[in-house]
């Protein structure tokens, strides 16, 4: 069968080793997007967003316990894949990242300009100077004057810094970019204008986005659909505009309760309760301790019940 | 002309100066740049000129971006910067001019959150040492009046059963529980106005509005006052009565929190609300409108009105020349920009 999605996720693993005992930091996530599409995971902190981006991306460290699961890009399954062949001819080529905190995360003693052609030195074998005409048409795509490729990372601000950032993902034209977290450090108008430097690549290349956040409000400046991740599992995936207006599963609701709004003067509201820890999960559906609806058949793990296109893991729906 | 135009008293804005807590007067504070250690090479012009009053119980909100002074001018106010030129005045008496045990006495009215709640608790001491700590520096002497008030301090920030986070060392706890002893050790002084940077930025969205409502509620109960520092207008509303807009070390705008999320007047205030989402699917479809460049340098900021290189209303000859006063287009409502100069101003 023709695979018509850029990336399949099937049943994906990553539990760490750690001295509290097993961390289901990803703990069996089904979940596929289609080409030229953004796609937000939500999640507040320690639900295991950032190591979905890992285990995608194969960014491992080394108190893997279990690392399974099958994911699927463009058809061929790149979980099989030897780490060698992986790097050269996935990690950066076909998929790239904007890590977290972009503004340590590059090279002080290297100019940016070269940081953002290495990529296509790296895997292409261009040389120098053509990488750097690739560089240099990125940092126009970003907004990042040309000048600046001559620049080192101390001499940028802030939201320059996360541009860079943002063209070394896209230099090697990748299909897929994963941003975790790209504007969480930011100031509201360098926010504002990183989303909109997002919105032009979105528009202009082929690009399609994975977009880790915990910011509610800015993620629906990019999103096309909506995954929201707690304890380690995806719960719902929803069309953005069907999820702005209305949430399904209780643990979506409450988050978009919790939204302190400028345009509107309903209250904000607090989730009572914490998220369980990802190494003492509780049994059945996990965030049946702070459900108002919760019921009895919630002490059993919830099916994930397809819904007029959306997906939502809630005895609720079933 | 220009010498025509009577700025604005600050009094229209905030209470008479004798009804103040804290009267920030003409308030500046520089840091010298030196040249191989000992050469002037100008200053930092971190806050420049900013006035306001604040009342007993009352909370204001000060709103910017990183870098535009507004820790500096906290700092200034918790005595930990000494102002360049003017003052900061606390009931009646000036901050700077105290020595060591009058500024003991002012910090044990003046609490203190800090926006890293992990960062400000020293890791090695429990939660009851932490909160013990401020007791023993001001001579609380019965160890039984410490461990009182220390139980009590903690069942106002609701972390009870209070017997079980005493003997905690502050990673056994969660973020908000952290904020939360912060919190506890800002009040356990009984202060009359508490100073909260950034409180709830590192926190997760569920937990900030938790946080918030328990400052909020402190807050009334006690009769405090409050200064919340922010760059996010979102949480604004919810918390303080009125807000101060910092630009490039001044306060460019001063209102009430409706009045100025309805109708902001500095040009600048119009971004920062333009620029602030709210959750809406529509958002995906449209780009925001953002004033161009950065904020500007505080060695060397431009001349005139300092947001003008980037203001798209900007007046040639005006704007780029002469600074600002201060004009109320309404009573209660300052702002520090030529287009609201006299009465045919644009609204």
């Amino acid at each position: 069968m023709q695979d018509t999605a850029l990336l399949r996720i099937e049943d994906l693993k990553l539990h760490f080793r750690t001295a509290q005992g097993t961390v289901r930091a990803v703990d069996g996530v089904n979940f596929q997007m289609g080409f030229r599409e953004a796609v937000v995971v939500l999640g507040e902190s320690g639900c295991g967003k950032s190591s979905l981006a890992k285990a995608v991306l194969r960014l491992l460290p080394r108190n893997v316990q279990t690392y399974s699961g099958r994911v699927f890009l463009d058809g061929a399954d790149v979980m099989r894949l030897a780490e060698a062949e992986f790097r050269q001819n996935v990690r950066w080529v076909r998929m790239s990242l904007v890590p977290q905190a972009a503004m340590t995360s590059l090279n002080p003693v290297l100019k940016v300009g070269d940081q953002v052609a290495e990529p296509m030195m790296a895997h292409y074998n261009v040389g120098k100077k053509d990488a750097l005409g690739q560089a240099r048409k990125m940092f126009q795509h970003v907004g990042v004057p040309a000048d600046f490729l001559e620049r080192y990372a101390f001499e940028l601000s802030g939201g320059m810094r996360q541009r860079v950032a943002i063209a070394m993902s896209l230099v090697t034209s990748p299909a897929l970019i994963l941003l975790d977290e790209p504007t969480s450090a930011l100031d509201v108008l360098t926010q504002a204008n990183i989303m909109n430097v997002l919105k032009r690549v979105k528009q202009q290349m082929e690009t399609s986005f994975i977009l880790i956040t915990h910011d509610i409000a800015t993620s629906s400046e990019l999103a096309d659909r909506v995954a929201v991740m707690y304890a380690g599992q995806i719960v719902e995936v929803s069309d953005a505009p069907r999820f702005f207006a209305e949430p399904l599963h209780p643990y979506s609701r409450k988050l978009m309760a919790s939204v302190p709004r400028l345009r509107s003067t309903q209250a904000p509201e607090f989730i009572a309760g914490r998220p369980p820890s990802l190494s003492d999960l509780p049994g059945g559906c996990r965030f049946a301790p702070r459900c108002p609806h919760r019921f009895a058949k919630c002490d059993q793990d919830p099916p994930v019940v397809e819904q007029a296109g959306r997906q939502v893991k809630c005895w609720l729906h079933a | 002309m220009i010498q025509m135009q009577l700025p604005v008293n600050t009094a229209v804005v905030s209470a008479p100066a004798e009804a103040a807590l804290l009267s920030v007067r003409g308030l500046h504070v520089w840091f010298e740049l030196r040249r191989w250690g000992f050469g002037h090479a100008g200053y930092v012009r971190a806050v420049d000129d900013v006035s306001f009053d604040l009342r007993q119980g009352e909370a204001v909100a000060i709103v910017g971006e990183s870098g535009c002074g507004k820790s500096s001018l906290m700092r200034a106010i918790l005595g930990l910067h000494r102002p360049t030129r003017g003052e900061v005045v606390f009931r009646g008496q000036t901050v700077s001019a105290f020595n060591a045990r009058d500024l003991r006495a002012y910090r044990a009215q003046v609490g203190f959150v800090q926006q890293d709640p992990f960062g400000a608790l020293p890791p090695f001491m429990t939660v009851a040492r932490i909160l013990e700590e401020p007791l023993l520096i001001n001579g609380v002497k019965d160890p039984a009046e410490r461990a009182a008030r220390v139980r009590k301090a903690l069942e106002e920030v609701k972390l009870s059963p209070v017997g079980d986070f005493l003997p905690k060392f502050p990673h056994m706890l969660s973020g908000g529980q952290q904020q939360r002893v912060v919190i506890a050790r800002a009040m356990i002084l009984e202060p009359r106005l508490i100073v909260a940077d950034e409180p709830v930025s590192m926190l997760d969205a569920s937990v900030r509005v938790e946080i918030l409502r328990l400052l909020r509620g402190l807050q009334e109960t006690h009769n405090l006052a409050v200064i919340y520092i922010t760059h996010d207008l979102s949480t604004v509303r919810y918390f303080a009565e009125r807000i101060f807009v910092m630009y490039a070390g001044r306060l460019i705008e001063k209102a009430g929190v409706d009045d100025l999320l309805q109708t902001p007047r500095h040009p600048y205030t119009h971004a920062l609300l333009a620029a602030t989402s709210d959750p809406d699917a529509h958002n995906a479809t449209v780009f925001k409108e953002v004033p161009p460049g950065e904020p500007p340098s505080l060695v060397k900021p431009p001349p005139g009105c300092r947001f003008h290189p980037r203001c798209a209303q900007a007046i040639a000859g005006r704007c780029d020349e002469h600074v600002p006063p201060e004009f109320a287009p309404q009573p209660g409502h300052a702002v520090a920009c030529w287009l609201h100069e006299g009465p045919d101003a644009p609204a």
